[in-house]
């Protein structure tokens, strides 16, 4: 029998870490993130989960601790959002080129100043350039899968994996969501099989400075420089994009359940016209692709699930041959247009698709977004020559 | 028992030579001796961006037999805590997990990250080797440096304030070990680097490391330098176990047979301190005379 | 795979002499050992203890490895018995290595 619950995302996702077995937990409170922590916290005391806890004094510390554990060999999460995923900002760059398999929960909220706790995405997506893997989820059932696909991910590929969902909308949202039941996780996932050369007189120095150019060993043999090791983050990451459609088949082979790998279609088959989005804003894109079709647009949504690495072969694929590409997302590269709208003109342009483009940033620090007004703004990129824009912005 | 003679060291070295540190470094001594009180092939080093990075070498080598993990300038506290966990996670048991920060790693920019993983009672080692600046960075000015000094960033008032009393914030941890030493002393150092080593919890030393460079002093005169500090009680060798302090070393011969030389005399052979004035030099010897006086009440209730 | 892996995608450094060169080349003075003077006791060993870069031989007769001394002048100042002296350059009891 199934073992569905009804439950949020926050739980969703500790239930995720607690079935993956994670082995090292270092967190520290902000909202939207505080129940992830506290259940697991709750977890480790019953004698549920046996793991090591560490309530650390600060974000920066929570990854440095992380970071260190996974050096260690063990499996590690933490989880964070908005200024406190911003205030680990130098050790997500610390992780990725240490290539440690680290695997945090970011709920999506909204920056300061001024302060907001409602969501939106601009935390995760001013980590970008960070060199980590990010998967944004639409529902808390996709949270849970997609955090045990996250450990499959970033322990093969060596990078750390970011699965982003939307603070309040799914992290305090209780929806049924089904359990997997340990053994299959077992299946699915092995004992964290990370090498880490750490042994009584396994002397080393990890992570030391390194030259631009290579340099030989002792031994006379040409090591790398700084560049040709970030050039390797660079070629891992790209090439992680199939290994996360694999494990995604992979964990439909055991779990029943397939979330599209790195890009996700709706109603694409015969649409003249596109949403882009991610996370929640892209299920209620679905909505308004709905009623777009109803008003005689044949529309339908591309949903961005990897972020980092960027699907741009997948998306210029799924939107090969519509008119209208029109994107919707809760985040904005200041002075310019939102990021995903950036990166996606960018990957066109390459491919020599030419459609037209609109980026429309919406629901920043938790501002509604109703599927009436997705619809609206769309039909208008639609039929007029559109400007990009935010929408609803008032007074 | 206290190791007596240069004799009683071990003779195994865990530095190989031709290090990228400079000529006389104080950190250098202290390192070296703190790995013969350590099992090097059992511990695990934590370390900031420093001069201690430096002295651990470029890629692809490293002159340093020990497993040294690197972590960013803030982190030393919680990159040590990771460690320690991870290793406790996975089964590996057996090792020390010792941090080395310098004062700037550890006064200024990770004191969180160190008062977080005391706070917590973290099963490992922290050494501070104090050089009295940001050393690696070309000698500006931390909250460690003395007043009076010139620094890069103090260039030409000096500093004006007090050294920060890192030690009683420490101390106010309770923590079940905490001690100071010198490389002028290495004897004292190795002792009490494997006292700490035996002890569960949180341990600290803090290692006043003479940097000839920086201080501005003939090289020669590292070790001379080190024991003028303990001298003048500028620098006071002690240690509190359980709470219970003492004097060690120098110090306690200090206490107990007198003849405590002035700050005038060991500020006058550093060029930092070529702009002191008489009356920051009255100012550093009372700063100074309080200290040392707390510290000689202390070891008689310690001891009574 | 991720044992593979590792290896080529992490800076992980290993021990050897010399990482940053023949840091004797560093040196203006050269430490001399007069060996009638030194103790050739046990009981001192204040040169090996004291030097930063551990260069100075634990055995007797004392040997300083003048590839790598730095020539910082702590063994001779040091010295109770006076038995080093800093000699100008990098030459070292006729090491041939001076002019280099």
């Amino acid at each position: 029998m199934k073992d569905i619950r009804i439950i949020t995302a926050n739980t969703a996702a500790a239930i995720a870490a607690s079935l993956c077995r994670v082995q090292v937990i270092a967190a520290y409170p902000i909202t939207p993130q505080t129940p992830v922590t506290e259940e697991l916290a709750a977890m480790v005391e019953r004698g549920e989960l046996n793991a090591e806890y560490l309530t650390v004094e600060s974000e920066h510390s929570a990854m440095a601790s992380v970071v260190a554990a996974s050096q260690m060999g063990a499996r590690v999460f933490t989880a964070s959002s908005a200024n406190g995923l911003l205030y680990m900002h130098e050790m997500l760059h610390w992780a990725a080129g240490s290539r440690v398999p680290v695997v945090m929960a970011c709920v999506n909220r909204g920056v300061g100043a001024p302060w907001t706790i409602l969501n939106d995405q601009q935390d995760s997506i001013s980590q970008r350039d960070t060199g980590w893997i990010q998967l944004y989820c639409r529902n808390s059932q996709e949270v849970l899968d997609t955090l045990i696909q996250a450990y499959k991910i970033a322990e093969r590929v060596l990078i750390p994996v970011m699965v982003c969902y939307d603070g309040f909308v799914l992290s305090h949202a209780s929806t049924p969501v089904e359990a997997p039941v340990v053994e299959d996780v077992d299946k699915f996932l092995p004992p964290c099989p990370i090498f880490t050369g750490i042994s009584e007189g396994s002397y080393m120095n990890l992570n030391p400075l390194i030259l631009s150019e290579p340099r030989q060993d002792a031994e006379g043999n040409l090591r790398p420089g700084y560049m040709d090791l970030r050039y390797k983050l660079q070629e891992d990451l790209i090439s992680s994009l199939e290994i996360i459609k694999e494990t995604d088949r992979e964990f439909e082979a055991v779990f029943g359940r397939s979330w599209g790998g790195p890009v996700w279609s709706y109603r694409m088959e015969d649409a003249d016209h596109a949403l882009v989005s991610m996370g929640s804003l892209a299920s209620e894109c679905t909505l308004a692709a709905d009623s777009l079709r109803q008003q005689g647009f044949r529309t339908g949504v591309v949903g961005v699930r990897a972020y980092r690495p960027f699907p741009a072969e997948a998306l210029c694929k799924a939107l090969q041959g519509v008119q209208t590409v029109a994107v919707f997302e809760k985040d904005v590269s200041y002075g310019y247009m939102g990021a995903v709208a950036t990166d996606l003109k960018a990957a066109l342009f390459e491919r020599d698709l030419r459609p037209k483009v609109a980026s429309f940033v919406a629901g920043l620090g938790g501002r509604d977004v109703r599927p009436e007004q997705l619809a609206e703004t769309a039909a208008e990129a639609i039929t007029k020559r559109s400007a990009h824009k935010w929408i609803d912005v008032r007074g | 028992m206290a190791t007596k003679a240069a004799k009683e060291l071990p003779k195994e070295e865990f530095i190989l030579p031709g290090t990228r540190s400079c000529a006389a470094c104080g950190l250098m001594l202290t390192y070296r001796h703190s790995l013969k009180a350590l099992d090097p092939g059992k511990t695990i080093v934590a370390v900031p961006a420093s001069c201690m990075t430096v002295l651990h070498g470029v890629y692809p080598i490293t002159p340093v037999k020990v497993i040294c993990v690197n972590n960013p300038f803030a982190a030393t506290g919680a990159a040590a805590s990771g460690i320690v966990a991870g290793l406790k996670a996975t089964g590996k048991a057996g090792y020390t997990v010792v941090a080395f920060a310098g004062d700037g790693g550890t006064y200024d920019i990770g004191i969180q990250s160190l008062s977080g993983a005391l706070e917590r009672g973290t099963d490992f080692m922290y050494v501070c080797y104090d050089n009295e600046g940001y050393m690696n960075t070309g000698t500006q000015r931390s909250s460690a440096s003395p007043a009076g000094a010139v620094t890069t960033t103090t260039p030409i008032l000096a500093k004006l304030q007090h050294k920060k009393d890192m030690l009683r914030i420490v101390e106010a941890h309770r923590i079940p070990y905490v001690a100071t030493a010198s490389p002028s002393f290495p004897l004292d150092l190795y002792d009490k680097v494997r006292k700490a080593k035996e002890i569960k919890g949180s341990r600290y030393i803090e290692v006043h490391a003479p940097c000839p460079p920086g201080w501005g002093f003939p090289n020669k005169d590292l070790i001379k330098m080190g024991k003028l500090a303990a001298d003048t009680a500028v620098h006071v060798l002690y240690e509190i176990v359980d709470g219970k302090f003492r004097l060690t070393s120098r110090s306690l011969r200090l206490a107990e047979k007198g003849g405590k030389k002035t700050v005038a005399d060991y500020v006058k052979g550093q060029t930092r301190f070529k702009k002191i004035t008489e009356g920051q030099i009255q100012a550093l010897q009372e700063f100074t005379d309080r200290r040392w006086y707390e510290f000689m009440e202390r070891h008689q209730n310690g001891r009574s | 795979m991720a044992e593979k892996n590792r290896e080529t995608v992490v800076a992980v450094s290993k021990p050897a002499a010399g990482e940053a060169g023949r840091t004797g080349d560093w040196r203006s003075h050269t430490p001399r050992i007069d060996h009638e003077k030194c103790s050739q006791q046990e009981s001192c060993l204040l040169c090996w203890m004291y030097c930063p870069d551990g260069v100075i031989s634990r055995e007797f007769p004392l040997e300083i490895d003048v590839e790598y001394c730095k020539g910082c002048g702590i063994c001779a100042e040091e010295c109770p018995r006076k038995a080093i002296t800093m000699v100008q350059g990098r030459q070292s009891q006729g090491d041939p290595d001076e002019g280099h």
